[in-house]
């Protein structure tokens, strides 16, 4: 068991399931000679050849378009699109056709392509480049989307979703990719659907998802301070929902907060919320809250920037309403 | 007239190193964060379109604009404060380095979605155009850029409309560590203008004054027989492609030979350079084409002395430009706000 970066974890996927499966190819903005913006594909040009780790142009919906005809045609592509902000170039072959293709041919023809793509703010990259937008893909019929909160996942998943049939969307973080942690030395498939309980607690749960994931283990740190015992879920997948580990946390805990980086508006938070009420409204004690990003485009400057964009303490805060301690 | 021309465009390069090293700086110093694009190297291609361009013009950029913004005549002040993400910058910091915005000066903006500013562009024209103004606007856009649709789509609907655009392609022969021979099919730009039917030049990018010359005619005759015109220039980016970019994908040599070719050495060089001299005159030109204004017996040189205090002035409104930012505050969450919903009601006040 080693200790590697959410990076290195990445890399070490790639390289395994290219090595195991000569179909398999990458593509993407300057992931071969340059060895990519995240090296998550550094060495692996050298390794397997520009046939397969492929330098793009800027033709997002392009390329991305390329990955799906060759996924139709027996190859296994890995997209990466630098930033999820680039990946709205290529909604029209994602949505259009990737999420369509096995449903429009009666599903005899499929689409195995995996697109991974960093969402979230990281440090000032203002406006354009701040976008968070799972919840516009987890709006979308016949695709997965998957949020990896640690190395494991992001290797394991990684894994799954090459050798997965459908469509599979692996949201990142610009701001994790040099997290560590532990993935183990042998082989590992980590599923692609089912939520996971990362901290067991009997008074709240705190939903999360990705980053989001770190933001209510921070929270829940705080609270076990406070004599109060915190249930932490990350979600793991966004579509489809875990929707059987959420109903089991809330009918113990009674209360739940959800907290996600992006703006509340059709996501994570009103998806889940939605979700507790068809599932177990009745269990609940208080009123559900949601923890989010304010209503604007990220703003550029510092101060803004954090004040736009929630943090562990808001998780807290919003804990702390539902708890009925402020 | 054509000295002070000359000045001008000898003090907006030297302001233009300027403000782009002093920006280095003061990202290592921490006061600038985010992704920050540097133009050393480049900057004879905006400072010698945009001293061509009239006020009434409009400029959409990317988000390596600060040399742009400041050749349109955006105070140093106002794009430092930005970058620093102060109330005082251009954009209020909302936007920073990649989102300079400037109404008043017809600066339509800086962009960070690499392609999304030919339509954009293109339709500014399009409302020059629709408006019957003698106006147009100027595109910049990088050698990547061009493999995005849009650029194709707009420029088939550029010359199907003929609208009054400039595209100037900003060719320094990298899309970040992707040299151009492995991003584009026809690394020659301004060829694929010919399959719309857009004339279009290729021109020293090294060479302020050639730039001039060259967007002067392209204006002219936008302006004169309609319909768009595209310029390639081929530059060279001196530093990586952003703050936090080495640049080490590129052979050293190669590097060593544009720094050699320095546009603001070069033009330092020009300006020094007492004309008209036998040697030195400028070679014939065809027939028709509009002499050029630094060439011919109005010519006059600038003196060591005049560059020195070119270089003095230059250095000192830059000083000045990075205290007025750090003094300016930090902008506030109503700020935001603000930003977010002012201007929203064409005729009525604006909502709060
Ligand atoms: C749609 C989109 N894809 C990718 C990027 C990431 N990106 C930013 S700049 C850049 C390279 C652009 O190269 P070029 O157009 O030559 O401009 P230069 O930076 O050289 O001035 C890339 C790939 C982006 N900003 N937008
Ligand atoms: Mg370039």
């Amino acid at each position: 068991m080693a200790e590697i970066a959410y990076w290195e974890a990445i890399r070490r996927a790639h390289d395994e399931e290219m090595a195991h499966d000569p179909l398999v190819i990458a593509m993407g903005e300057d992931i071969g000679v340059a060895g990519g913006t995240y090296k998550a594909t550094s060495g692996l040009y050298q390794k397997y050849g520009s046939e397969r780790i492929i330098d793009t142009p800027i033709s997002e919906n392009s390329y991305t378009g390329i990955g799906i005809g060759a996924s139709m045609a027996g190859v296994r592509p890995i997209i990466e699109i630098m930033s999820i902000n680039f990946a709205l170039l290529a909604l029209d072959t994602l949505i259009n056709a990737a999420a369509k293709i096995r449903y429009m041919s009666g599903g005899r023809v499929s689409c195995p392509i995996v697109m991974r793509t960093p969402g979230g703010t990281a440090h000032q990259l203002a406006a354009q480049h701040s976008a968070r937008l799972a919840r516009m893909f987890m709006s979308t019929a016949g695709l997965r989307v998957v949020t990896p909160r640690g190395p494991l996942d992001a290797y394991g998943m990684l894994k799954s979703a090459v050798r997965c049939n459908d469509p599979v969307i692996i949201i990142e973080h610009e701001s994790m990719y040099n997290m560590r942690g532990e993935v183990p030395d042998h082989e590992v498939f980590r599923p692609l659907e089912g939520a996971e309980v990362v901290r067991t607690g009997s008074d709240i749960t705190l939903v999360g998802y990705n980053y989001s994931v770190h933001l209510c283990l921070a929270a829940a740190e705080k609270l076990a301070s406070m004599g109060v015992s915190a249930e932490v879920i990350d979600l793991r997948a966004l579509k489809p929902i875990d929707r059987d580990t959420i109903r089991r946390s809330v009918e113990k805990t009674h209360k739940v907060v959800v907290a996600e980086e992006d703006e509340a508006a059709v996501g994570v938070g009103a998806e889940i919320i939605s979700v507790i009420n068809e599932e177990c409204f009745f269990a609940l004690d208080a009123q559900p809250v949601r923890v989010h990003a304010a209503d604007v485009p990220v703003p550029y400057a510092r101060q803004l920037e954090k004040a736009a964009i929630p943090n562990a303490d808001d998780v807290l805060a919003a804990a702390l309403k539902v708890l009925g301690r402020v | 007239m054509n000295r002070d021309l000359l000045r001008s465009l000898v003090y907006d390069m030297l302001l233009a190193r300027t403000f782009e090293e002093r920006a280095a700086q003061e990202y290592a110093n921490g006061r600038i964060s985010g992704f920050l694009h540097l133009y050393p190297g480049e900057e004879a291609v905006a400072v010698g379109v945009l001293h061509a361009a009239e006020p009434a013009d409009y400029v959409v950029s990317t988000y390596r604009e600060h040399v742009h913004a400041l050749a349109r005549g955006i105070s140093a002040r106002q794009i430092m404060a930005e970058l620093f993400g102060k109330k005082d910058g251009v954009s209020g910091g909302m936007g920073g380095s990649m989102h300079i915005f400037d109404g008043t000066r017809r600066f339509m903006g800086g962009y960070a979605i690499v392609g999304e500013t030919f339509p954009i562009a293109l339709g500014v024209g399009y409302a020059i155009a629709y408006r019957g103004l003698p106006e147009a606007v100027i595109c910049f856009f990088g050698d990547g850029a061009v493999n995005q649709g849009t650029f194709h789509e707009s420029l088939n609907m550029a010359a199907l409309w003929r609208i009054p655009i400039l595209f100037v392609c900003e060719n320094n022969h990298y899309q970040i560590g992707t040299e151009i021979h492995r991003h584009s099919a026809v690394a020659d730009i301004h060829k694929r203008a010919c399959g719309y039917a857009i004339p279009a030049e290729k021109i020293d990018g090294m060479d302020v004054l050639a730039v001039y010359e060259a967007a002067r005619r392209a204006l002219d005759a936008i302006r004169n027989e309609g319909g768009p015109r595209f310029l390639e220039f081929e530059t060279y980016r001196f530093r990586g492609h952003s703050m936090a970019d080495p640049g080490a994908y590129r052979p050293a040599a190669e590097l060593q030979a544009y720094l050699h070719d320095d546009p603001v050495d070069s033009v330092i060089r020009a300006a020094e350079t007492a004309d008209p001299t036998p040697g030195k005159q400028a070679p014939i030109r065809a027939q028709g084409s509009p002499p050029s204004p630094f060439r011919g017996p109005a010519w006059e040189s600038l003196t060591a002395p005049d560059i020195e205090s070119l270089r003095a002035e230059a250095a000192a409104v830059v000083d000045d430009a990075v205290r007025f930012a750090e003094a300016s505050p930090a902008p506030t969450m109503e700020d935001a706000w603000h930003a977010f919903r002012r201007n929203r009601m064409p005729d009525g006040p604006s909502a709060p």
